[in-house]
């Protein structure tokens, strides 16, 4: 290969910024972290003869299913608050931003009403049998990093009402749209795993 | 910024400035140096525990050490050895190294890097304040369920030794995050990666790896943490979990560990023996290739831990045919060092010799964990001393000969003088013959019969001699890591000035002062080869000609 060649293939600029470098490197290590939690999941779904509550007593498929519909619908909304960034459009922005910010909260909240159902009426704890250690830890997990997002996202919020984001800085609101994508993501792996394969 | 303003003057600043300095710096090479002293600090600590059970088992049935501290000595030794000591130590020298290496002013995080040190010094020091909860963990440093569960483990130790390795895990995380980003973008001027310096090349991949190795510690951890705090039952066989789980998932993170650890030696081993040779590496390429098969493969093969648990034949089959095949780009890097010693001028100064010691060592440490990997022979040894030796010879012969040679190298660099060559020379060969006496008799003891992490031995299994000969061996080891230790802080103030470039080296690093300025380079270079200073030097004769 020619010097010239080289460098092409290679170019001097290294095609993305650190901010975005980071952010995907962080996101390749919690692939690595979900991964197991989803595969200790796994490995006891069908060792589950024990004692109830099991998952098909418990689950109430209507408030999970408004939940999903919630967080996955985010993902659309925050992509169009990025469109409306790169159109330098801040009103479009906080409009779709904030939108996505409630449906975060919405999600949670659905969480919130499930675990009170299944901590008030079934007694299922993170003791109580191998089914309740295994779903806390897992949905707990995922649930802790909608949380992060919502928080991140109401502070990249708040910066852009004080007119702090632009189209020209919009790196940081690209890559919190990252990884909001891939909470959106793990949760299409936890949701079939949970409520679909294991019930 | 206290400290800037003395720097012209001839007053010494006052110590609290200096403090504060490096409380608060986000400069990647005083976070490294106090990495590198954290690592330091925590050795000497292991290796005085060590010096503890070599001195229990020094005679059968012996009394010398209660029981419950020698469990306690073996879990903190192993604990601190690889997560206080030999990970910091690592991400030290990569932190001061690569951003030199590549052309780069700082890390690309700085204020990430700090927290990456600060987190890892507190994930320590929590896991040490265990000792004041009334005794440290006596759970084995990779902690099987379920003796770590809470009927087995009382008392919090155990709890202070997950929070300290969460923590700390927390802090190489966010390190390999920073160092991966630092090579990917902030690289100087045609340096592509099929140029970066082995060094680099390698700490790379073993920070990749730490971004895949570390969560699957991390996840384990916090179930195990559950397990005891809310009664979770991840590990707890009775209600249906399963302490073999813990055993893959740790063996998942630790298995990639010991690559993490070796892949950064490899690539100072790379970077001395070349220039204290003054040839260019034998095949560039197939060594940087090599690193990165080893990369991969190590992460398929972490159940060779785990052949006595009772696993299929065909899963032992496959983790033993795996675990072979890391023998392959192994042994392509040794020949390639190899070639590239051979008929050289040799330069036998401390580095070159650390790197003979590396090179004979670790080939027979790789020749016993080919014997580990055989999954019959496994059966017989697992669990034994061969065990403890085999794993003591890869990283004292391969891993700390490496460091070592690393660190004599580059420690004209960081500090502007030389260290004393004669102390060095002593180090070495102390360590070498007692590293030698060490470890080897532990292989004889393990054949034996003789288990790993009991706490005394019978006098008639014929353990005796082989005992005395590796406690000997530890007590002339000792000497020399303090001999190391005062050679460092020594030369510091009685080194000769050691220059910019005091071994004629070819990397970026040695362009610059020694030791370096804040900012590194004053212009950003601009790179054409892989030895970017042999064409400064020999303008005639670049090496981008025929790279």
């Amino acid at each position: 290969m020619t010097q010239a060649a080289e460098l092409s293939v290679f170019s001097q600029r290294a095609p993305l910024s650190p901010v975005k470098v980071g952010m995907l490197t962080f996101l390749f290590s919690e692939v690595a972290f979900f991964g197991t939690l989803i595969m200790a999941y796994v490995y006891f779904l069908h060792q589950t003869t024990q004692e109830e509550p099991t998952p098909r007593q418990v689950f109430h498929l209507p408030t999970v299913l408004a939940a999903s519909a919630c967080l996955f619908s985010s993902s659309a909304t925050i992509h169009l608050a990025e469109r409306a960034l790169h159109r330098d459009s801040v009103r479009g922005f906080l409009a779709w931003w904030g939108l996505t910010i409630v449906l975060g909260v919405l999600f949670l909240v659905g969480t919130g009403l499930e675990w009170n159902d299944l901590l008030s009426t079934w007694g299922l704890t993170m003791s109580r049998n191998l089914f309740g250690t295994t779903y806390f830890t897992l949905v707990g997990f995922h649930a802790l990093h909608v949380t992060i997002g919502v928080l991140v996202m109401s502070i990249v919020f708040g910066l852009a009402q004080g007119r702090q984001i632009t189209a020209a800085n919009r790196t940081g609101v690209e890559v919190v749209a990252w990884y909001w994508h891939f909470v959106d993501g793990v949760w299409v792996v936890v949701f079939t795993l949970v409520y679909l394969v294991g019930r | 910024m206290a400290v800037a303003e003395y720097e012209t003057g001839r007053e010494r600043p006052p110590w609290t400035a200096v403090l504060h300095e490096w409380v608060t710096t986000v400069d990647h090479k005083k976070i490294g140096i106090m990495y590198f002293l954290m690592a330091v600090v925590f050795l000497v600590i292991g290796g005085a525990e060590a010096m503890v059970m070599r001195f229990q088992l020094l005679w059968p049935e012996s009394r010398s050490v209660p029981p419950d501290v020698f469990n306690q000595m073996m879990t903190m030794h192993g604990t601190t050895m690889i997560f206080f000591a030999a990970m910091p130590i690592l991400a030290g020298i990569a932190n001061y190294i690569v951003p030199l290496q590549i052309g780069a002013r700082d890390m690309a995080f700085p204020r990430l890097n700090a927290l990456g040190l600060w987190v890892t010094l507190f994930g320590g020091i929590l896991a040490y304040f265990s000792f004041a909860t009334g005794g440290a963990p006596a759970i084995g440093w990779f902690a099987y369920a379920p003796l770590t569960e809470h009927a087995f483990a009382r008392g919090p130790a155990t709890d202070f030794w997950i929070l300290g390795l969460l923590v700390s895990g927390i802090g190489s995380l966010s390190g390999a995050i920073n160092l991966v980003t630092t090579v990917l973008s902030l690289r100087c001027p045609g340096m592509t990666l099929r140029k970066l310096p082995l060094y680099t090349w390698m700490a790379f991949w073993a920070n990749v790896q730490i971004l895949f190795a570390i969560p699957p510690l991390t996840a384990a951890l916090v179930m195990l943490l559950f397990d005891r705090l809310f009664g979770a039952h991840f590990f707890d066989a009775q209600a249906g979990g399963s302490p073999y789980l813990w055993q893959h998932l740790f063996w998942f993170f630790g298995h990639p560990e010991v690559y993490i650890l070796i892949l950064p030696a490899f690539g100072m081993v790379s970077e001395v023996i070349p220039v204290f040779s003054r040839k260019v590496i034998f095949g560039y390429e197939f060594v940087a290739a090599s690193t990165v098969a080893i990369a991969f493969v190590s992460f398929g093969v972490w159940a060779h831990h785990m052949f006595c648990v009772g696993m299929t034949r065909t899963v032992d089959v496959y983790f033993a045919a795996a675990s072979l095949i890391v023998g392959v780009p192994t042994g392509i890097k040794t020949f390639n060092w190899l070639a590239t010693a051979y008929g050289g001028r040799w330069r036998m100064a401390a580095p070159m010799l650390f790197c003979l010691g590396f090179l004979s060592m670790f080939v027979i440490g790789g020749l016993t964990g080919i014997m580990l990997a055989m999954a019959p022979m496994d059966y017989q040894l697992s669990d034994s001393y061969f065990v403890v030796g085999h794993f003591h010879w890869v990283i004292i012969g391969g891993i700390l000969m490496g460091l070592f040679a690393g660190v004599y190298y580059w420690y004209p660099k960081v500090t502007g003088r030389m260290y004393s060559e004669r102390l060095a020379r002593w180090q070495f060969w102390l360590l070498l013959i007692g590293f030698l006496l060490t470890f080897g008799p532990m292989h004889f003891a393990g054949i034996l019969g003789m288990p790993r992490r009991i706490y005394t031995y019978p006098v008639d299994r014929g353990w005796e001699l082989w005992n005395q000969v590796a406690s000997l061996g530890a007590f002339l080891q000792a000497p020399s890591y303090l001999i190391f230790v005062w050679n460092l802080l020594f030369s510091l103030k009685t080194g000769a000035p050691a220059g910019d470039d005091p071994w004629d080296a070819w990397t970026l690093e040695w362009a610059t002062t020694s030791p370096p300025p804040s900012y590194n380079f004053e212009t950003i270079p601009t790179v054409r080869s892989r030895r970017p200073l042999w064409d400064l030097k020999h303008p005639d004769d670049p090496d981008w000609k025929y790279e």
